[in-house]
């Protein structure tokens, strides 16, 4: 028979019972909604994690410090075995790393253990200068308040616990002014005659003041808790942080090494390449050029990995919901057979092969999984968008910022409707066979 | 048991044989027998010089749906349909175009004068209705043989008289070969060329009738 005969034919049967018909058709839907959804959860929260990540600049930024800095403190020192020479990381060496190809930028990490005058209190944090780039990096989305107007200017950005700490209403905050106190290198002038001071190594410190204005309020510093001395917890613009020239910790070191005060050396250096994929060229060069140098790129790739287990447990317990869905079907399918015994004897009295009334049954297991599969990914997609609004309603009540949670891509929707086809087809396997077999002369006895 | 034993019979083309027996004789058997629907487990049934019993089931399935019709005790029309769908249906199973189908479905029903009743479904039509469109849907794809399995069992005798006289005329215009299994006797003599008499699976008797003998 004509498939589009068979087709209207199976159409015509399944409107027939049509009350059960559409409760099995429902239970696909229910299966491959809940597959839908949960997968959907599964994509959402990759996409906003890889999108968090490239946001923090973690996977894209190689940090690059002199060779034995951060060492020793009983670690083997690997790299002093190196035959490279160790570098020191000054302008020079800032220069040579912009050169390299595919870099955006190299900005040296300012970071500082100090002090905060707030209305008269004193507070202990770590200061961080933040480089322009990181406006746009998308990091600062979502944050109260608005980025540093410029990237020299005298403000600060306060990250929310700090913020907590400073008022009970973080966002009146903003405006306000505070003091920044911290401790300014200051050289000592080389004396000729002093062999101490021969290579003016030293330098004295001063306390110094400067007074910032808090322009916004962040959740989380961008890569935060890496490559310095813990979370900044105040932020400001890194021309600003630059110029404080503030005695950072390992400056007490290099000049118990002999270093030259009056050079500016950075305590590190990091590099942003233009995409993730060319930071293991980059960060083989850099060691190349002789310092040490780190990167994020093995996390990020566990991290894809953990998403497709995650991802593959998801779908388990989706696969679960439409294994009961595909035992609907047999039932339905199975009833119909005994139901429609005579008329399956009167198909064949008339000229029906075995395969025609197999191909019947088929069909009508193919629809009911198509619609399904339809109506499946319409509920999954809209209870994805009921969970991203719960969640976003929670979020919203602990004063954080909604998320995308679900997301369901194109792939999903063909899979899944692929998926619901097939499956109902395995389900209707069985029954189509038992139908094709029925002995013609027994089935039109059949009352 | 026995479901038919030890029978021998050659019907001719164009002929109308009516087949009487006993219940159990295995008349419906041997019906089944020659649609195809069943197969034997020794012997041979020859049907335009092709033995059904070696043929795949496909094949067996083309012979039902083209050179063999069957109309019924109990009609066997599908409830849900309406008369042109029950007439369509061998149509479909054979493939035909659809724009030929809808004149074929047509004329069928012309030949049986139902085209009044067309749009209503089996059970809102009479006994001797629903036997007519069963009749129409056996002759909608021009079999060469039409098979009754008791096709007057189920109606009052003036009805099944009308239903038997159809049969003669279709017959007679078509030209095709009718065997028709049934309990009433008067009736085959009126209507049949040639009664064949079964007892226990065998052939006890063929007879021509007075219709058949002027022949």
């Amino acid at each position: 028979m004509k498939f589009w005969d068979l087709s209207d034919l199976a159409l015509r049967n399944l409107r027939e019972a049509f009350l059960r018909n559409a409760l099995t058709t429902l239970g696909v839907a229910v299966g491959v909604a809940s597959l839908v959804a949960i997968l959907s959860i599964g994509v959402g929260l990759q996409r906003f994690t890889a999108k968090r990540i490239s946001q923090s600049g973690l996977f894209d930024t190689i940090f690059v410090t002199a060779k034995s800095n951060f060492r020793g403190m009983g670690r083997p020192q690997r790299e002093a075995q190196s035959d490279k020479p160790a570098r020191p990381l000054d302008e020079d060496a800032r220069r040579e790393l912009q050169k390299l190809p595919n870099v955006i930028e190299v900005y040296p990490q300012v970071r500082f253990f100090t002090e905060v005058r707030f209305h008269n209190k004193p507070y202990a944090t770590v200061v961080a200068g933040m480089p322009e780039s990181s406006r746009n990096s998308g990091a600062f989305d979502g944050m109260q308040g608005s980025f540093f107007s410029s990237a020299d200017a005298s403000e600060a950005i306060l990250q929310i616990e700090f913020a907590k700490d400073l008022s009970d209403q973080p966002a009146s905050l903003i405006g306000q002014d505070l003091a920044l106190r911290y401790a300014e290198r200051q050289a000592i002038p080389a004396a000729s005659d002093t062999s101490s001071a021969r290579d003016g190594a030293g330098f004295s410190v001063v306390p110094k003041e400067l007074h910032l204005k808090i322009v916004g309020v962040v959740e989380t510093e961008p890569a935060a808790g890496y490559g310095g001395t813990g979370n900044a917890r105040l932020l400001i613009p890194l021309q600003t942080a630059s110029a404080l020239r503030a005695a950072q910790v390992n400056d007490l070191r290099d000049i118990v090494r002999g270093a030259n005060a009056n050079k500016a050396v950075y305590p590190s250096l990091s590099v942003r390449a233009k995409s993730p994929s060319q930071v293991a060229v980059l960060e083989a060069s850099i060691k190349n050029l002789g310092f040490n140098a780190f990167s994020l790129l093995d996390a990020s790739k566990s991290l894809q990995t953990f998403f497709s287990l995650f991802d593959s447990l998801l779908g388990i317990f989706g696969g679960l919901a439409l294994s009961i869905a595909t035992l609907g079907i047999i039932n339905t399918l199975v009833m119909a057979i005994l139901e429609r015994r005579r008329e399956i004897g009167v198909w064949k009295a008339l000229g029906a092969a075995d395969s025609d009334v197999q191909q019947l049954f088929f069909v009508e297991a193919g629809i009911m999984g198509l619609l399904g599969g339809i109506l499946g990914v319409a509920f999954g997609w809209l209870l994805g968008h009921v969970i991203t609004f719960g969640t976003n309603v929670y979020l919203k009540r602990q004063n954080l910022n909604p998320i995308e949670l679900t997301s369901v891509p194109w792939w999903l929707v063909v899979a899944a409707l692929l998926l619901g086809v097939l499956v109902s087809l395995l389900a209707g396997l069985y029954p189509a066979s038992r139908a094709a077999r029925l002995n013609p002369v027994d089935a039109l006895r059949y009352e | 048991m026995r479901a038919v034993d030890d029978l021998s019979l050659s019907i001719a083309r164009g002929e109308f044989l009516a087949l009487l027996g006993s219940s159990g004789s295995g008349k419906s058997t041997l019906l089944n027998l020659i649609a195809g629907l069943d197969r034997p487990t020794s012997g041979a049934i020859l049907a335009n010089g092709s033995d059904l019993t070696t043929l795949s089931p496909l094949q067996l399935a083309r012979y039902r749906r083209n050179t063999v019709s069957m109309i019924f005790q109990s009609f066997n029309l599908l409830p849900r349909m309406t008369l042109e769908e029950n007439i369509d249906l061998p149509l479909r199973l054979a493939e035909v175009e659809r724009s030929e189908r809808a004149g074929r479905v047509r004329e069928a029903l012309e030949r049986v004068r139902l085209t009044h009743r067309t749009g209503h479904r089996p059970p809102e039509l009479s006994g001797g209705e629903q036997q007519r469109v069963a009749i129409a849907r056996a002759l909608v794809n021009s079999p060469q043989i039409l098979l009754a399995d008791e096709p007057t069992g189920n109606l009052d005798s003036a009805t099944g008289e009308v239903i038997l006289s159809l049969l003669r005329e279709l017959q007679t215009q078509l030209g095709m070969t009718i065997v028709m299994v049934t309990h009433e006797r008067p009736l085959a003599e009126r209507f049949a060329d040639r009664l064949a008499t079964m007892g226990d699976g065998r052939l006890l008797d063929t007879t021509p009738t007075v219709r058949g003998a002027a022949q």
